[in-house]
């Protein structure tokens, strides 16, 4: 046993002169780099206390965090009103969770909620102004409220686009097929960055004095037409795919354009370019921090704003190590969450 | 008997290629017709010009009294009641094979999941897989997907089948179990139109035989005649080839 170890530890590691280089120098990169993270991260770290003086061990100062930690979750949201915010999450994440349990009907009828219904109530309950809800301005929304609102209704919206724009770029109808392609190419030509700044900055200019549209609503519309030239791209990417023969055996049913796309087309297609819909959308929650640019503070700008309190400066590494990390966990529950998605639509052997 | 179909010198080109010359083509009710001829001859192109998949530029196509031209209405008509069978079978991969037989019948006939099933059942029965009906086309071998692609096309309850190479993509042992299967449709009273190289099918079940070659109709006639008595140099030389 003990010698079977030894052997196979020998054969995978160390079979040649150039293998035991390269374990040696990863072995000791390791050594190097994993062993003070975890001193700076846990051993040295100061959890406990409530101001900046008590981080005095020389590790990570996470007081900062737990300090922070509502604005960092909910912006400039009143304290008193976070349950607004958090029953809707709540529930969200339950619906995800009891999804796999329910029986197909009521599958059908919990998603067709959740697209729906759903953000237009938590909305409702978010902004408040009905049902004698004190009004918070989307002016006090930020934080990972802000990154979750903002990437969650741009994808709601960015998704049926994006699919109109794919079809519509195939189509053999002129008008149709060049705007399309005039929308996508102007959409991915330009950096997002300057889109924000249009949505946020320029486009009020434009409208007639005395109307006025939420810049939140604003930038969200922005964001949503953006990605979905991206996502135009990844869709027709997937309808190439199909090949001819699906086509011509849906017309010869009888089914015409919309018909033959919605029940034959793109669900094939669709399922071909899972990895690349999942890419967009992670691309797209990462983007998020770029609403700074029209004074929209995310979970990243809150970081920002924090580290330059007074009482607070120095903080910057554990600010961003932090962020990193719940940007880590909601991209890799995305990436996970597709490759299920795969996995359960395959229907070969 | 009166001609379903009318093919009145129908032209067709693919850009500067000239796939059909001048094609005058009739085929009576319950008829079954044999096409064949040398890969490239336009004998596909020929019938899937008749349920439109392909357009025609020049002559007119008229199926059960309809003339097929732009008007979209006739078109979905023309294709509710003629069903076609495709080389590569073209089942729906996503979709199980008793839900590609339901799928146009609930969306196109409008009828409802329960007596869609029941008719796909019937003739799943027919073809002998209903016993596969929950499995995906992916999971079933060649000829019992081309034998589910015959179900799903006659559970719309078409006029006419079409066929195109249906036995090509076909392992040699897989043939027969589609051909009988065709045999047996013939045999009922369908009008076909079969694009095939299966000589013998076309001796056992047909009542005219085409040959086509370069977009031209070389030769048409009752099977006997056309096996016993072929006229043109072109044909004679394709059958010594084939038989």
């Amino acid at each position: 046993m003990n010698n079977k170890f030894i052997t196979n530890i020998r054969n995978k590691f160390f079979s040649s002169p150039i293998d035991a280089f390269l374990t040696i120098s990863i072995l000791y990169l390791i050594y190097l780099t994993i062993p003070p993270l975890i001193n700076w991260a846990l051993i040295d770290a100061t959890f406990l206390g409530d101001n900046k003086k008590v981080c005095e061990g020389g590790g990570a100062c996470w007081v900062f965090v737990k300090i922070w930690f509502n604005r960092f979750l909910y912006g400039m949201y009143p304290n008193e009103h976070v349950w607004r915010i958090n029953l809707p999450f709540i529930f969200l994440v339950l619906s995800i969770i009891a999804y796999n349990f329910l029986n197909a009907k009521l599958k059908k009828y919990l998603f067709i909620f959740l697209i729906l219904p759903f953000p237009i109530l938590s909305l409702a309950l978010f902004h408040g102004g009905l049902l004698g809800l004190e009004i918070v301005d989307t002016r006090e929304w930020g934080g990972l409220f802000l990154t979750l609102v903002i990437s969650i209704f741009a994808i709601i919206f960015c998704f049926p686009l994006g699919v109109l724009l794919a079809m519509g770029r195939r189509s053999k109808l002129p008008v149709i097929r060049y705007v399309s392609i005039g929308f996508i190419e102007f959409w991915r030509g330009v950096p997002l960055i300057t889109v924000l700044f249009m949505a946020g900055v320029m486009f009020p200019l434009l409208l007639p004095s005395g109307t006025n549209m939420d810049k939140l609503v604003r930038v969200i519309i922005a964001i949503t037409l953006f990605e979905a030239a991206y996502m135009a791209e990844v869709v027709r990417g997937g309808l190439q795919a199909v090949g001819r023969g699906q086509y011509d055996a849906a017309s010869s049913l009888g089914m015409g354009y919309w018909k033959s796309h919605i029940l034959i087309i793109l669900p094939q297609a669709l399922k071909l370019v899972i990895p690349g819909i999942a890419n967009t959308f992670i691309a797209l929650f990462k983007d998020t921090p770029l609403v700074f640019v029209v004074g929209l503070l995310e979970i990243l700008g809150m970081v920002n704003l924090a580290k330059t309190n007074p009482a607070w400066l120095g903080m910057a590494t554990e600010g961003y190590v932090f962020v990193a990390f719940v940007y880590w966990i909601f991209c890799f529950a995305m990436s996970r969450y597709s490759l299920k998605i795969e996995e359960r639509l395959k229907t070969t052997h | 008997m009166s001609a379903i179909i009318q093919l009145k010198e129908v032209n067709k080109w693919y850009g500067e290629f000239h796939v059909l010359k001048d094609i005058n083509f009739e085929v009576s009710e319950k008829e079954k017709v044999v096409i064949c001829g040398p890969s490239g001859s336009g004998k596909s192109t020929l019938i899937r010009c008749i349920n439109r998949l392909e357009e025609h530029q020049k002559g007119e196509i008229i199926v059960d009294g309809m003339t097929l031209d732009e008007n979209t209405k006739n078109i979905s008509a023309i294709r509710s009641e003629v069903g076609m069978v495709f080389q590569q079978f073209n089942l729906f991969p996503h979709l199980s094979i008793l839900d590609n037989c339901t799928l146009a019948q609930m969306w196109v006939k409008k009828k409802t999941k329960k007596e869609s099933e029941a008719l796909a059942m019937e003739y799943l029965n027919k073809v002998q897989i209903d016993d596969q009906s929950k499995k995906y086309p992916g999971q079933l071998s060649g000829g019992q997907q081309q034998r589910a692609a015959i179900a799903r096309a006659l559970c719309m309850e078409p006029k006419i089948m079409l066929f195109d190479e249906p036995t090509s993509a076909l392992d040699p042992e897989m043939i027969k179990e589609v051909l009988d299967v065709m045999v047996d449709l013939a045999k009922g009273g369908m009008t076909m139109c079969v694009v095939t190289h299966e000589m013998g099918f076309a001796k056992e079940v047909a009542d005219r035989v085409v040959f086509m070659d370069e977009g031209n109709i070389v030769e048409a006639k009752k099977t006997k005649d056309f096996f016993d008595n072929p006229e043109s140099d072109r044909t004679k030389t394709f059958l010594s080839q084939i038989l």
